[in-house]
Order: structure tokens, then sequence, then C-alpha cells
């Protein structure tokens, strides 16, 4: 494992990496007293998969132009993208306390000017995958090995920006570009398979007829989440490849996993300290 | 003013010691209320109502109904909503085409995505034609601390471009419930700024009642005209109270519609007295009201002491909603201070 990091600390096992980013983002969380925290848990395993077994990265030189580029179009899912900058050394993690503050490096949204490590600016929705396919070709143009990822969400295959994107990405057979949906069923106003005419296991069949190499997995299986990223940079075909990682909301902390899931998941003032108790009693190794 | 380090990705320095209640950058993000009567939801409630009394009303959204306050009229009247998912586009275009069969669509998103990402499906499919679609956009100008993805600090600029539209920014509660009436009495397309959630309410014990296209005298002053819209009304109101007490005397003209322009009452109130005249709105310098109201001046020859208050023509920092109104110039102080200045010059 690990095969791609340069300067990480290696035999640290996955399980403990998406505990750490957990860890993390509580804490964030705590320190605001909110956050999107629901999402941030919900793909604390695709995140440690992304960072810890599949991306190439240097944490001290974020800008190393070898790197796997990692593009965060959910700006709301910043959270989630810190904790796993942290994890990775690539922000420190005293600055967990500034979360949210007037000039931290850690706004609530994803922005490229504010965090070494968040590549491009999220936050309107439906940007990511179009960057993509530029940085794909960009890439390939300077015969960079590189990959470039995108983790959108599902509340943005809604924009038709997405689509044009998709269909973009095989025509020009961008085979250095891997899409990550979290699909949570969650959007604003309530869930996506009420809003997008999609049923649970037919979405991986959308991107296949558009032509990608489509895998839909659990996305908070970690084994699973392995083979598909080993997969999808191991696939022969001149086509982009998209992972549709099917995961839970809050996953990790029981009594907010089976919380009424909506957008905000609201959080006591008390329930920090708790869920994060609920993860230190049990670390993994 | 707040040293701009926060937009560089430089070494982390702490500006002070961290205060978890004031600074958030969070999205949802409440004009200070504080003291203040609020109503919840004005327009949702109030669109609510006058579809009981016309069947001509349909609601549509781009999976911001909640954030909209559209979801108390969705709620009441199932079947005229439709939840169009997070496509913005076709949140217009949909509307366009309700429009075109007899309806009276309302559409709701934030503002930053209407005026951003649909412009050319408005433009286009509604206003070159000019059908009666209403656009209701939360989150105008600088009132989320989200930074620049959710700050719509160029959308009254964008609008007042587009022919045909009518745009409105009210406000407070009850101006905002008398709009929605008006709007949809009125036959064209709108794009009407909404403040959401619990809305301060302020006009009322002026006795002021909104009406399209209408600019209203909220009260009187000797020194100083304050041609202000939006919430920047509440805003001028509270200056102008503070500025009373140091003996300066200002008047608050409030402008609630941006297009067409009540160019005669502007005119009126600006050549009357020898006033400084001081435009105030929630908006980028460019484009909005306050260069709306400097070129009514000049094409008329009008020749007044002009200042403008708004927003830079900047990306702002994401922060604490009370810390970008001083940093950027809302807040009522730092109106107070800029108008003593410009009185001494
Ligand atoms: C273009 C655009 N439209 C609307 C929004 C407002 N918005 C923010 S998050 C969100 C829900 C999007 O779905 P998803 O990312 O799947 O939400 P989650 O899973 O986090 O609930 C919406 C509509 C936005 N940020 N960008
Ligand atoms: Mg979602």
């Amino acid at each position: 494992m690990s095969d791609g990091i340069e300067n990480t600390g290696a035999n640290v096992s996955l399980q403990r990496r998406a505990w750490a980013i957990r860890r993390n983002a509580l804490r964030m969380g705590e320190v605001q007293g909110q956050g999107y925290i629901g999402q941030a848990l919900g793909v604390a395993d695709v995140l440690a998969v992304s960072f810890f077994h599949a991306l190439r990265f240097r944490p001290q030189d974020p800008e190393w132009d070898g790197r796997d580029r990692f593009y965060l179009s959910i700006g709301h899912y910043a959270i989630a993208l810190y904790a796993a900058l942290i994890e990775a050394g690539v922000l420190p993690e005293d600055e967990i306390e500034t979360y949210g503050m007037d000039d931290s490096r850690m706004p609530m949204s994803g922005m490229a000017a504010y965090t070494p490590g968040m590549e491009i600016t999220g936050g309107s929705l439906g940007h990511g995958l179009g960057i993509a396919v530029g940085a794909g070709l960009g890439l390939k143009r300077k015969a960079n090995p590189a990959f470039v990822y995108n983790m959108l969400s599902d509340g943005e295959l809604g924009e038709g920006s997405t689509w044009e994107a998709v269909m973009s990405a095989v025509q020009w057979e961008l085979d250095n570009l891997i899409a990550i949906v979290d699909f949570n069923n969650q959007q604003a106003d309530g869930p996506t398979r009420a809003a997008l005419a999609t049923e649970p296991g037919t979405e991986a069949a959308k991107w296949e007829a558009f032509g990608w190499f489509a895998q839909e997995v659990d996305g908070n299986d970690l084994q699973a989440l392995v083979r598909a990223f080993d997969a999808a940079r191991a696939h022969p075909g001149p086509v982009p490849r998209v992972i549709i990682c099917n995961t839970m909301m809050c996953k990790g902390v029981p009594f907010l996993e089976t919380r009424d899931k909506t957008h905000f998941i609201r959080v006591e003032a008390d329930e920090w300290a708790k869920a994060l108790n609920h993860l230190d009693a049990e670390v993994p190794l | 003013m707040i040293p701009s380090m926060s937009r560089r990705k430089g070494k982390y320095t702490p500006r002070k010691a961290p205060d978890h209640k004031l600074a958030t950058s969070a999205m949802i993000a409440s004009l200070d209320a504080e003291g203040r009567s609020t109503i919840d939801a004005p327009f949702g409630h109030a669109l609510t109502d006058l579809a009981k009394r016309r069947e001509d009303i349909v609601g549509l959204s781009a999976d911001l109904s909640k954030y909209t306050d559209l979801h108390v009229f969705a709620n009441a009247h199932p079947d005229r909503f439709y939840q169009m998912g997070m496509a913005e586009a076709l949140l217009m275009s949909a509307a366009a085409g309700l429009a075109r069969e007899g309806f009276v669509p309302f559409a709701t998103t934030y503002a930053v995505f209407a005026s951003r990402r649909a412009y050319d499906f408005i433009c286009m499919a509604i206003a070159e034609e000019s059908l009666p679609v209403k656009i209701c956009c939360a989150l105008p100008g600088l009132t989320t601390g989200y930074g620049p993805s959710h700050q719509a600090t160029e959308d009254l600029a964008i609008m007042r471009g587009m022919p045909n539209l009518t745009v409105i920014d009210p406000c407070d509660a009850t101006e905002i419930a008398q709009a929605t009436q008006a709007i949809a009495d009125t036959p064209g397309p709108v794009y009407m700024r909404l403040l959401r959630g619990k809305v301060p309410d302020v006009l009322g014990e002026y006795g002021y009642r909104f009406e399209l296209g209408k600019a209203k005298t909220i009260i009187d002053g000797s020194d100083v005209l304050f041609i202000s819209t939006g919430f920047m009304t509440m805003r001028t109101l509270d200056a102008a109270a503070a500025l009373a007490r140091d003996n300066v005397s200002c008047g608050v003209l409030h402008v609630p519609t941006i297009k067409p322009l009540d160019t005669q009452t502007v005119l009126a109130e600006a050549q009357k007295g020898g006033r400084l005249v001081v435009t105030a709105e929630n908006h980028s310098v460019t484009g909005g009201l306050g260069e709306a109201v400097a070129a009514a001046l000049m094409r008329s020859g009008a020749f007044v002491p002009f200042r403008q208050i708004g927003l830079p023509d900047e990306f702002l920092d994401a922060g604490a909603l009370p810390t970008l109104h001083d940093q950027y110039g809302l807040s009522v102080d730092s109106i107070v201070s800029r108008v003593k200045t410009w009185l001494e010059d």
C-alpha cells in the first residue's frame, strides 16, 4: 500500500487513516459548533483511499508538478478535505483551532487561494469536472503522466455542465481523468433520488453508456475502494474513469448515523465530545 | 480594517485569539436582527397567501426551496411546486415554458446562481419575450461569509443590463411581502432579491408602503441625503440616527426598484437644498444603484456633491458577516465615520 506517496509515514493502515480523518473533521466541527460533518464522516473512507493508497503527492510541496491533481468540486466538503490534508501532513494539525474563523486558511467553503492542497475553488457546484477535463488535456500536452481526480457529489449530477464534461472527456480520450462521485443520496432539499431519476445500482450504466469505464462501489468499504481505485488506474482503455461511491452520511458515529438525514445535520453542543469519545474508544491499529 | 493575509497560502499567523462565537464563515448568517422585531419567511408566506387567490401561480426551485423560503409555499401547495434539482439553467428554461402556457412561475435559487450561471437562459428564454417569470433569489450581495461562490456582489449590475427586466432589492420583511404581491400583478419578468429566514421588520413604523417603481422618502434631513436600497436602508436609518446625535441631519430616500429607476423622485430629492448625496447599496460600486443614480444626475445636468457606499470591485473574503460588513464598509459605524469625513472635506 501507499505505493505512490512520497515522504509520508508508511505502515499506517487505511482504517487508521479514515479514523483520523473522521477525528480531525469532528474536531473542526467542535471548534465552530457546526460544519458539514455528515458529509465528512460519510466520505472519510473514500478520502483515506484516495490520499493514502491512490494519489502521488509530496506533503511538503503541494504544488509539485508531478503530483496527481485532486480537484474538490464540492466546496462545502472542505471540512473533509482539510481533515485529510492534515492527516497527510499538508496542513499542520494545530490549525484545526482556526477552522472557519476570520483569516483562517481553512474557511468553511474550499477555495484555492486560501489553502495549500485545495487545488480549485469549489462552492459553485458543477465546475470541477470541466476544469478536470482541461487539466487532463494540459497534462497530456506536457507529457506529464499524473492523474487528475475530481471528487464531485450526486447533487452535481443535476448540473448540465457536468454532462458537457462527461461527453468531452470521452471525446478527448482522457484516460488520465478519474471522477469520484460521492453518492450519499442527499441534496439541499432532500434525497437525490427524489430529484434525479436514478435508481440504486443504475448510475454506473449511465456513465458506461456515455463511454466511461465505470464502477459502482460501497464507499464505506475500504477494500472495495482499494480494488476500485486500482482498477481505475490500471484500466487499459483510452477512456476516462469514474468510481461511484455509495456512502452513508455520518458513517462511523452510530448516534449520528441514525439521525434524520438532512443536507446540514444538526449536532448539539455536547455531541461533538460524545462523538470524539466514541472514536477514541476504539482506535484502529 | 483587517490585515488581508487571509487569501494567501503563506504561513498562518493568527490575528487574535479565536473567538468561537463571532467568527464564522458559515453560509447562513443573519442580518443584525438583535433587538429588532423579525418576521419568519416573509416571501414564503406571502406567496402562499397569494396562491390561494391566484390559480396561475406556480413555484420552482433548483434544490434551494428550503433556503429561499419557497418550502413554505411547497408545503401549502405541493401540487403547484416543481423541484427542478440543482440545475439553474433548466430552472429558468422550464419557468419560461410554464409562463408560455399561461402560468406565473416564481423561480428561486441563490442570487449568484441566477445571475451568473443562468444569465443567458433568463435573457433569451424569459426576458426577450417579456414572459412573466418572477426570479426571487436569496443571499444577495454580501449576506453570507462563505466567500465569492455565494456572495452575489454584482447581481444588480448583471441584471440591470438585461432589457425588459424589472430589478428589485427590498429592505425588510414587510416590504418583501408587499413586493411579492406587486410583482405577481405586474406583467413582465422580475428579478427580486430576498432576505430569508427571520427577516427584520423596520419600515412599518415609518408608515411606508412598497409601490413598484417608486422611490420614497423615509425620513427627511437637511445636511445629507442617503439614497439607499435593500437592507442598506436599515443601515442608513441607523446611521442617520447616530449622526443626528452629532447634529448632522440626514434624510433617507429608499429606492427598492433599481430598474426602472424612479428618476423623477431621485432627481427632485437630490437637488433639494444643497445636501451631500450619498448612495448606499449592498452591492459592488460597479453597476448598481450608485452608478444608476450618478448617471441620472449627469444626464439631467444636475451637479450635486455625490459619494457612494458599496462593496469594492473585488472578490471578497470569507469570514464572519459582521467582520466583513465592517471591513467592506456596510456597517453603521463605517457609514457614520465616512459621512463625517466627507462633510469635513
Ligand atoms: C451551482 C450551485 N447551485 C446551488 C448551490 C447550493 N447548494 C449547495 S450544496 C447543495 C446541494 C448539492 O447536492 P450535494 O452536493 O449532493 O449535497 P450534500 O450531499 O452535501 O447534501 C446546493 C443545492 C450551489 N452551491 N451551487
Ligand atoms: Mg449529496
